[in-house]
């Protein structure tokens, strides 16, 4: 029987990419952007950005060249890998006037080839999953997410290094991948090593194992694995205080706090397009020139849009204020009401690609300081404003 | 979900820009039947979907009968059509006015404007088994004479007796003898047993909100009270996100509400 821990290097991570395509899979992973790291299709190790690291804070991402050649040595760019289960643009179906009074709708076809994903941090697999929920939990469930994500084979890379902006500990989804996935690799690198630890978490997994040329790992190298995660755990960029978050946001919807963030908000929806749990979505109906032929598209949307609160001629949310209001009570706290989980995976994109440096986990503190003060103010007999 | 061709088989036109529909399911179309206060999506060939109530209860043909007003893109098509045409439909969708809790007790329906529509089903149901109900009034706002909808029908039920109809309007014009003013000025002497009655309110949000206030006066629970709302639906089916109404989906949890369950929501503005 093949063991449930095996030890690769770049050559046994170069057979599993192939034995993936091999096995009719779309390989997706991450890739060198132009200057971003960027998801795309991955035939071999040498699409990957071997030795490259990314440098991330508050309004600010960098890549850098490392002093070794990490295969997986930075951690996540503006794409998730909801872009392939739940894509930007989506047909729904189309309709034509046929020769006759009847219209005839055709349904999009789901994809023939079943998407395989390489190098999934924790936190995205984490983000997979409440997007399942989201999507396929309710008494409607969408067919084309349920068909990707149901064939999707996941390659996770625990991460021992994180990023400046990342607080997946807080939000315990990371640094290490639970079952969610078919195989776990992490990194071992050193002076004199650099090997990629394969956990196997599936029976898929383990077929897909068995063929590569790999070592047993020994308890030392799961040691090491292991002292790394606990490493990485413990030196997160960021950290989220979670206690009471629910109730905490429910209490201070009116807050000062909100004004305040307000005015450096400029609204232009690059948190929710780099968020991987984001979900929602308009629909924009079509027709050609001809008049005959009309079709659905959905496409992602975002709740600082002007027009997501448009009803009857006028809007919901004017100001600023409601829109981000909207959008972090939404992932922090009535998410949980909605779907029972968080819709913050701690990821930290938002933070990063936030153009003014808004940083969730801040705003989060900020809120919780403005009530802290009121009440005291409350104690010594002021008035509050 | 893609919707099911229904063809427009009667066009009532109300009032200057609002319509009634009545729409034919195509053979061997999966029945439709909605309850009252449910929404369906209505599409226009390649001009898009919009959200309308129903405002019938389901006919044993599978008809459908839907009442608009013209306001945008979508609306606008659909007051245009003739009979023949087709529409795409999809639902029906959401929570319905809970009918059945209202044995033995008084109701009063308070409505304005389009508001009149989705509740029309619910008084076709309680004039259908009126003994079965105490004291049933409907109070209805309008902005002009000329806006009331289902005139005929609103001189039926007032004549039959067997409900109360009280309507008004915002602004007077020409030959009216009615009253004027706004809805909720009818609640103070509407007839009803504070203790045993359900009100069922649709609108503007301000005017729900004064409805409440007027029927909390008169010493009834908002327990009592259920409302329909409004968000910008798209998908209807729960994650496009756009109806979203605090920790609510207008599409699923909603559009009716029991008062007392949104009433922290609906102090706040732009949520």
């Amino acid at each position: 029987m093949t063991p449930t821990r095996v030890l690769i290097d770049r050559s046994g991570l170069d057979a599993l990419i192939a034995t993936l395509a091999a096995q009719g899979y779309r390989v997706l992973g991450p890739t060198l952007g132009r200057d971003a790291i960027v998801l795309g299709d991955v035939a071999g190790t040498d699409d990957l950005p071997v030795g490259w690291t990314d440098e991330q804070e508050a309004g600010h991402y960098r890549l850098r060249r490392r002093d070794d050649a990490a295969l997986f040595g930075y951690v996540l760019g503006p794409h998730s890998f909801k872009r392939f289960l739940y894509p930007p643009r989506q047909r729904l179906w189309s309709v034509s006037r046929g020769s006759g009074p009847d219209l005839e709708v055709r349904a999009e076809p789901h994809d023939d080839r079943p998407l395989a994903f390489l190098g999934v941090r924790p936190c995205e697999i984490a983000a997979m999953r409440i997007q399942e929920r989201v999507l396929t939990g309710g008494e409607f469930p969408d067919p084309s997410y349920a068909d990707r994500y149901g064939r999707a084979f996941v390659v996770a890379v625990q991460c021992t290094e994180p990023g400046g902006t990342c607080f997946c500990a807080s939000m315990r989804t990371g640094p290490r991948a639970g079952t969610d996935c078919d195989l776990a690799l992490t990194e071992l690198l050193g002076p004199d090593r650099h090997d990629l630890l394969v956990e196997v978490r599936t029976p898929r997994g383990e077929q897909i194992v068995a063929g590569l040329p790999a070592r047993e790992a020994t308890d030392a190298d799961v040691a090491t694995a292991n002292e790394a995660l606990a490493r990485a755990e413990a030196s997160m960029g960021r950290s989220l205080d979670t206690e009471g978050i629910v109730e905490l946001l429910e209490r201070n919807i009116e807050s000062p706090a909100w004004g305040k963030v307000a005015d450096r908000c400029l609204a232009c929806a690059n948190c929710t397009s780099v968020c991987p749990t984001c979900f929602c979505t308009t629909v924009e109906d079509t027709t050609d020139l001809t008049g005959q032929h009309a079709e659905r598209w959905r496409r992602w949307d975002s709740c600082f849009n002007r027009d997501f609160s448009f009803i009857a001629g006028s809007l919901i949310r004017h100001s600023t204020r409601s829109r981000y209001r909207q959008w972090m009570t939404h992932k922090l706290s009535a998410w949980h009401r909605q779907f029972g989980t968080s819709g913050c995976v701690g990821c930290g994109r938002c933070i990063t690609w936030c153009p003014v440096g808004i940083d969730i986990t801040h705003e989060v503190d900020s809120i919780r300081n403005h009530e802290r003060s009121a009440s005291t103010f409350h104690t010594v007999g002021g008035r509050y404003r | 979900m893609s919707p099911v061709w229904y063809r427009v088989h009667r066009v009532r036109r109300e009032t200057h820009d609002v319509v009634t529909l009545e729409l034919t399911p195509p053979e061997g179309a999966p029945p439709c039947s909605p309850e009252p206060g449910q929404f369906n999506m209505l599409y226009v060939f390649g001009t898009g979907e919009v959200p309308i109530s129903i405002s019938s209860l389901p006919s044993d043909r599978g008809e459908l009968v839907h009442t608009v007003r013209g306001v945008g893109a979508v609306t606008n098509k659909l007051i245009a059509l003739q009979r023949g045409d087709v529409v795409g439909v999809r639902g029906p969708f959401g929570r319905p006015w809970p009918v059945g809790e209202l044995r033995g007790r008084d109701v009063v329906v308070v409505t304005g404007g389009i508001g009149l529509a989705p509740l029309r089903p619910v008084l076709q149901h309680l004039l259908a088994h009126r003994k079965t109900f105490g004291h049933v009034s409907l109070l209805y706002g309008a902005r002009t004479p000329y806006d009331l909808l289902y005139r005929n029908e609103l001189l039926a039920w007032r004549d039959s007796r067997e409900i109360d109809v009280e309507w008004t309007v915002d602004r007077s014009s020409g030959v009216w003898n009615g009253n004027v003013g706004v809805v909720t000025r009818l609640i103070s002497r509407a007839t009803f047993d504070p203790e045993r009655v359900t009100a069922f309110v649709c609108g503007p949000e301000i005017m729900i909100k004064y409805a409440i206030e007027a029927l909390r006066n008169r010493g009834m629970a908002t327990s009592n009270c259920y409302v329909s709302m409004e968000r910008n639906m798209k998908c209807a089916v729960g994650f496009c996100g756009h109806c979203q109404y605090g920790p609510t989906f207008m599409c699923k949890d909603g559009p009716v509400f029991r008062f007392d369950h949104i009433e922290p929501l609906f102090q706040i503005r732009e949520l």
